[in-house]
């Protein structure tokens, strides 16, 4: 694994640049009233990777779609490495903020594996010769640049998940956002997504229900409950802590130790 | 499947011909173009039809359509053209007895017309679509300036035709494993909440798939991709068949009149 950039120790990180991602009192409610964030603060400097844990319910996947606008704040703010997610900013915001979706179909909606990489690259404006050589960049990121002009409903799950993570990556984002990226793979398929993930330059926030994954790529978790971020801490110090996890609906698969997990990745 | 060398769509006849690098869009329109210039062919010169079947077998010949699928194929045209062969029988004017049925004239002639010209134009599209990738089918078609919202459609169509059935079929598996198994009309219930819960999956489907369009920067308009100008040889080669077949509707014309 090429060593990915030190992740900044805590979230009031001493780092004088604007941080990767900023969340300050976010709160937001759906149109049917039903309220799914009370004041969420947060955040994430640039290169951290995050782990975003909690119940279903949560808000999590609420969060995750105001990183990129696709909902907008009820009341707070939400601020991408210094460029606050208004509407006059989506554009630019899209291009840093990058989303891989929990379901790959629902990602993947073009012909081929190639016209689906290019959907976001060419909405930013690449065409020719640079939107070929983007496409093939990112899918020489996660091991699929031989199935470029496959149809994508006849790739396997794993790698269907592994081109929905290229769609995003061919936008080069500064920010990856991950919805469940380890569901309904297989073990080997998880562990080679893993690799994938560990080896990307980027900052990283991981939705996810799988613990070892989150202990395993992310230095630091967060503990989202009913619309707040409930704790905000080292990924092994918050899996090890018994009563905030029982309070929190999260509960570690069985012969899982994260106090002795292996030195590497 | 994973790694294996899937098939790109039922249709498609894996090969390397001459037909199969032709650009999409030279296809498409070389088909078209062909099937017009059948349908403005007199139906009462035979041997003009009979050209345009060797023209035709040649063209899969090229494409390495075996016949035997061409005509294997060509069956989806039945229930298109079965009330065809009751033209004769209700038609009214002048009848002539074939084996001792008395029958319409113009019925048969009528008939004929349908036969043939439908026959030749399902056979174009048989080879067109043997010989072409559907990915590439809809470049072709937004070659040729169809409206972009028709390809989307198409597209998307294509794309989650396949999802949804498989939806379908664990549906299916669900309900069977249930003990599900209908004989009477109205134990139909079940099967008509599964097709209503399937709309709705596919609806909210259709919602998330936007989601994730919008996500990576979607603004109403799809992105033109993989646009490349066809070389001339490869509308001088495509054009070859309407070009070929309208000297034949033209010699029928004028041995016609």
């Amino acid at each position: 694994m090429s060593g990915p950039p030190t992740p900044a120790p805590t979230p009031a990180g001493p780092a004088a640049a604007a941080p990767a991602l900023e969340v300050r009192n976010l709160a937001f409610a759906y149109p049917d009233g039903r309220q799914a964030l009370f004041g969420c603060n947060l955040t994430v400097q640039a290169g951290e990777r995050v782990a975003v844990l909690g119940p279903n319910g949560a808000g999590k996947t609420t969060l995750v779609l105001h990183l990129n606008g696709v909902h907008t704040a009820g009341a707070g703010e939400v601020i991408v490495g210094g460029l606050p997610v208004v509407k006059a900013n989506l554009r630019e915001i899209r291009s840093r903020v990058g989303i891989v979706f929990q379901d790959p179909d629902d990602q993947l909606f073009m012909p081929t594996v190639a016209d689906d990489v290019a959907f976001g690259p060419a909405n930013m404006g690449l065409r020719g010769e640079d939107l070929a050589l983007r496409v093939k960049q990112a899918l020489t990121a996660v091991g699929m640049e031989d199935f470029a002009d496959r149809v994508p409903h006849h790739l396997s799950f794993g790698q269907r998940r592994r081109v929905a993570v290229a769609t995003v990556l061919a936008m080069e984002p500064e920010i990856l956002v991950l919805d469940e990226p380890s569901s309904n793979l297989d073990p080997a398929a998880r562990q080679e997504l893993a690799e994938i993930l560990g080896s990307l330059p980027l900052t990283v926030l991981m939705v996810t229900h799988d613990l070892p994954y989150a202990l395993q790529l992310c230095p630091r978790a967060l503990v989202m409950n009913d619309g707040v971020i409930v704790a905000d801490g080292p990924t092994g110090a918050i899996l090890s802590d018994a009563a905030l996890m029982a309070a929190n609906r999260l509960s570690l698969p069985f012969g899982f130790d994260p106090q002795t997990r292996p030195a590497t990745s | 499947m994973a790694g294996g060398h899937s098939h790109v769509h039922s249709l498609f006849v894996h090969s390397d011909s001459h037909v199969h690098r032709l650009r999409p869009q030279c296809k498409v329109a070389a088909a078209i173009l062909f099937v017009l210039v059948v349908v403005a062919t007199p139906r009462e010169t035979f041997w003009a039809y009979g050209a345009y079947v060797v023209v035709l077998a040649v063209v899969a010949r090229h494409a390495h359509v075996p016949i035997r699928l061409l005509l294997r194929r060509l069956t989806i045209e039945l229930p298109f053209v079965a009330f065809a062969f009751f033209l004769p029988i209700v038609g009214r004017g002048a009848r002539v007895d074939v084996l001792g049925v008395s029958l319409s004239v113009a019925g048969l002639w009528g008939a004929w017309n349908i036969l043939v010209k439908g026959t030749l134009g399902v056979a174009t599209t048989v080879i067109l679509a043997a010989s072409t990738p559907i990915p590439e089918l809809l470049q072709g078609l937004d070659r040729l300036r169809v409206p972009k919202a028709f390809t989307s459609v198409a597209g998307f169509m294509v794309r989650y035709l396949d999802v949804i059935t498989e939806e379908m079929r664990r549906m299916k598996i669900a309900r069977l494993s249930r003990g599900y198994d209908p004989r009477w009309i109205w134990q139909a219930k079940a099967l008509a909440s599964s097709m209503g819960s399937l709309f709705i999956r596919a609806y909210e489907r259709g919602e998330r798939v936007h989601l994730a369009m919008v996500s990576r920067g979607y603004s109403g308009t799809m992105p033109i991709v993989g646009q490349a100008d066809a070389p001339t040889l490869d509308w001088l080669t495509a054009l070859s068949l309407p070009a070929m077949a309208t000297v034949i509707a033209v010699a029928a014309w004028v041995t016609h009149a």
